[in-house]
């Protein structure tokens, strides 16, 4: 039997329309909108000027802080401004704007197509190195990836897990990434062993991709310890806690990182973005991202350059269809609904999901009937009923005792249940609240 | 551009629904109603129509004029109310106290809290126990099976299994006396016995509570721990004096003890919340259905057993709850 990970847990249906539609090179954009924010943590500093001009891959802005990550630029050309601009949910945010007048890359980064297999650089300098590129979390997390690789002190990690699960419905760039880049994302997951000083990693894939399962596992016997572990098709199997209890059945306690269990996870683009740098010497500046939707014309995975206008993208797919309702960036269950489509590509863009206007209402919500749905759905062991209760009537010592903060915010709850409750959207509140108050509490 | 519609995560829902869900449970119910035309016939037939009718009529009525609500009578719940009500009442009822008994069940029992979801007791089981301490005698009169077929109110009755049972145990007669007075095991698995109408088949609930589960409306953890703790009890006090004690599988086919457990003590809204604490929940109503039928003063328990434990869900629920993901962590090998 396929293992899967052991508290709760939905099936929503898959949808991978772009499946087995290659990855296709987008063109550059005109003008690159380079957000200083696309990391967890704080924005990045520019260490450029109007009127500057860059090469692609140089560093236009510098990590600030301890998590941070640096960005380099996407195409060559001309620092137009530093200016706002709205990002996803509609903030400003600031970013840097590249006019662009071609494609001139820095002398140091190797874009042969070779595969070089040779780790030459030390630990240490691997993750140097990975830090310089600026390379954070490609699941869509966007965590610094180099402050994973260093655990805290007394903490040991003796197992690397690699995130090929992909559970989010429609997405399938990961899945591309694992069938045509399988080699690289090899050299990926060897470099980040030796960095970790583990000599055990597992890759987990849903076993809804049956070809990248076989792929990867004929490139993995040239490789010591890496191993491919099938799953059963669950959601939220590719949540951190969840997949680690799935692979090898620890289960990471309440309010505590992976490394409390020994285990560090990263996403196959990470991998394969972690190749790049360390072998390449390539900064994170492009990524692969799915474009889909039901009334999309041709679904499909693009490598795009980060600061790539998402209309370019839409574009490419053929065009923004008549009946569009709601744009999300993500997946259906996690992303985030765009409040235009002006926003630019960042590293945390993993999709682009057009839904039409019959799919992008809610129905009317209900009287909860006390099914349980929700409490046997969460995988996290929690009542949403309960938590979305707490919330509404803002009894927050009740809520944290209730493990609110435990909530991975994967919507299981407001999936499953029949009365259309939004448990998630008052849970998110209480969250909120309650880890402010967790905050004040330890100043 | 149209306009985009922004809203928080998830986008995408199951399509479940609670219609879906009641009438699934009414789906499940068919084989008993089935059944019970079979065994009791024309007064089965009148006992529930009347029952579902009068449970719709008085949501309607408490809806629109009481509440001033836009009435939801066709969310399937009041018929689910109006079936249950009808299984647990005697084929030969008359129709002003079944209307008494849908009364009470709609308006005492659901619409007084506030309707669909805020009840604490099962409102089937809440107008079922009104009539029977109100209505004793019409209460405790059970058709005979087929036999009564083509009566209603004149069918000829007698005891049920149960009944038989626990006026012989007080009189003093031999299990071995009695058993020969009580339906065989084959029968009783059938439904050919006396008894309310919808709690005579145990094939007929047990196709019920399968298609259920397939269906995933509910979860086997009410149902299983009710039954098997039902076992055990009786099987242990079976095995202690077997010319006192009658045997487990007797339990288990009679008295309503499978509608129960199947149907009624996995209501929704008055059933726990975690699986720990549906399995305490049914092993509650498991022993207090056992202590009524063995050592109390009625022949069945399963009714007071589950309004019982509705009593005491919201305390289960406060304390009792699901295994939270990371609370036993495994230890590192080092």
């Amino acid at each position: 039997m396929l293992k899967t990970f052991s508290i709760g847990g939905i099936h929503p249906a898959e949808n991978k329309l772009s499946a087995q539609n290659p990855i296709a090179t987008l063109d550059l954009p005109a003008q690159a909108i380079v957000m200083l924010a696309q990391h967890i943590g704080a924005p990045a500093e520019p260490v450029v000027q109007k009127g500057d001009i860059v090469k692609t891959g140089q560093l236009i802005a510098k990590a600030s802080g301890f998590v941070s990550a640096n960005i380099h630029a996407p195409v060559s050309g001309t620092i137009e401004k530093i200016d706002d601009v709205a990002d996803a949910s509609g903030y400003k945010r600031k970013a840097i704007f590249i006019k662009t007048d071609g494609d001139e890359w820095l002398e140091t980064i190797d874009r042969t197509p070779d595969l070089k297999k040779e780790i030459s650089l030390s630990p240490a300098e691997i993750i140097q190195r990975i830090a310089d590129a600026g390379i954070v979390g490609m699941g869509g997390a966007t965590f610094p990836t180099h402050i994973k690789l260093a655990p805290p002190p007394g903490k040991k990690c003796d197992i690397l897990i690699i995130n090929g699960v992909e559970c989010e419905p429609y997405l399938t760039a990961d899945h591309r990434v694992m069938l045509e880049k399988g080699d690289e994302i090899m050299v990926g997951i060897a470099i980040l062993m030796k960095a970790l000083s583990v000599n055990k990693a597992i890759i987990g894939i849903e076993n809804n991709k049956p070809d990248a399962i076989a792929h990867l596992n004929k490139m993995a016997q040239a490789y010591q310890g890496i191993s491919i572990m099938p799953l059963k098709v669950q959601y939220p199997q590719g949540g951190e806690k969840q997949l680690i209890d799935a692979c090898i059945g620890r289960q990471v306690p309440s309010g505590k990182l992976p490394i409390e269990v020994g285990a560090v996870v990263q996403n196959i683009g990470t991998a394969l973005a972690i190749y790049e740098a360390v072998q390449k010497n390539k900064p994170l500046i492009e990524r692969v991202i799915t474009v889909t939707g039901k009334s999309v014309s041709t679904p499909g995975n693009y490598l795009a350059r980060i600061g790539t206008p998402m209309l370019s993208l839409i574009e490419a797919s053929g065009g923004l269809p008549v009946d569009t309702g709601k744009i999300i960036g993500g997946g259906p269950m996690m992303g985030k609904a765009l409040t235009s489509i002006d926003i630019p590509v960042t590293k945390g863009s993993s999709g682009l999901l057009i839904m039409p206007d019959r799919e992008a209402t809610r129905q009317p919500m209900q009287n909860c009937i006390r099914c349980a749905k929700c409490v046997s759905a969460c995988p996290m062991g929690l009542e949403p009923y309960l938590l979305m209760v707490l919330s509404q009537k803002g009894i927050w010592d009740r809520a944290e005792e209730e493990k609110v903060m435990d909530c991975i915010e994967c919507g299981s709850c407001s999936f499953t249940c029949p009365s259309q409750r939004p448990l998630l959207d008052h849970i998110r509140l209480g969250k909120n609240k309650v880890g402010q108050i967790m905050r004040s509490r330890t100043k | 551009m149209n306009k985009l519609t922004v809203s928080p995560s998830p986008h995408v829902h199951s399509g479940d629904s609670v219609k879906k869900n009641m009438y699934g449970v009414i789906i499940a119910l068919m084989p008993a109603l089935l059944a019970s035309l079979w065994f009791f016939g024309v007064g089965a037939l009148v006992v529930t129509l009347t029952s579902v009718a009068a449970c719709l009529l008085f949501e309607f009525l408490i809806q629109k004029y009481l509440l001033n609500r836009a009435p939801s009578i066709l969310d399937g719940s009041a018929i689910i109310t109006g079936l249950l009500l009808a299984f647990n009442l005697p084929s030969n009822l008359p129709i002003a106290l079944i209307i008494i008994g849908a009364a009470v069940s709609i308006g005492i029992g659901k619409m007084a809290f506030g309707g669909l979801g805020n009840n604490p007791f099962n409102p089937a089981l809440v107008g079922r126990v009104f009539l029977l301490i109100s209505f004793p005698v019409q209460m405790t009169s059970w058709p005979l099976p087929i036999a009564s077929r083509m009566s209603y109110v004149d069918a000829l009755t007698g005891a049920t299994p149960l009944a038989v049972l626990k006026e012989g145990v007080k009189s003093g007669q031999s299990m071995a006396e009695l058993t020969e007075k009580i339906p065989s095991s084959i029968n009783l698995f059938l439904g050919n016995m006396g008894g309310s109408l919808g709690e005579v088949a145990a094939i007929a609930l047990i196709i019920g509570l399968a298609y259920m589960l397939i269906r995933r409306i509910i979860t086997w953890h009410i149902p299983v721990s009710v039954i098997a703790t039902v076992l055990i009890f009786t099987g242990i006090l079976h095995l202690v004096d077997p010319q006192q004690y009658v045997s487990p599988l007797f339990h288990l086919l009679t008295g309503g003890l499978l509608l129960g457990a199947i149907f009624m003590a996995t209501d929704y809204v008055t059933s726990p919340m975690s699986h720990p604490g549906m399995i305490v929940f049914g092993v509650g109503i498991g022993v207090i259905t056992v202590l009524i039928r063995v050592f109390g003063a009625y022949p069945e328990g399963v009714s007071f057993a589950i309004l019982i434990m509705n009593a005491f869900t919201p305390l289960i629920n406060k304390y009792i709850k699901p295994k939270a993901f990371g609370e036993v962590a495994k230890p590192v090998k080092a």
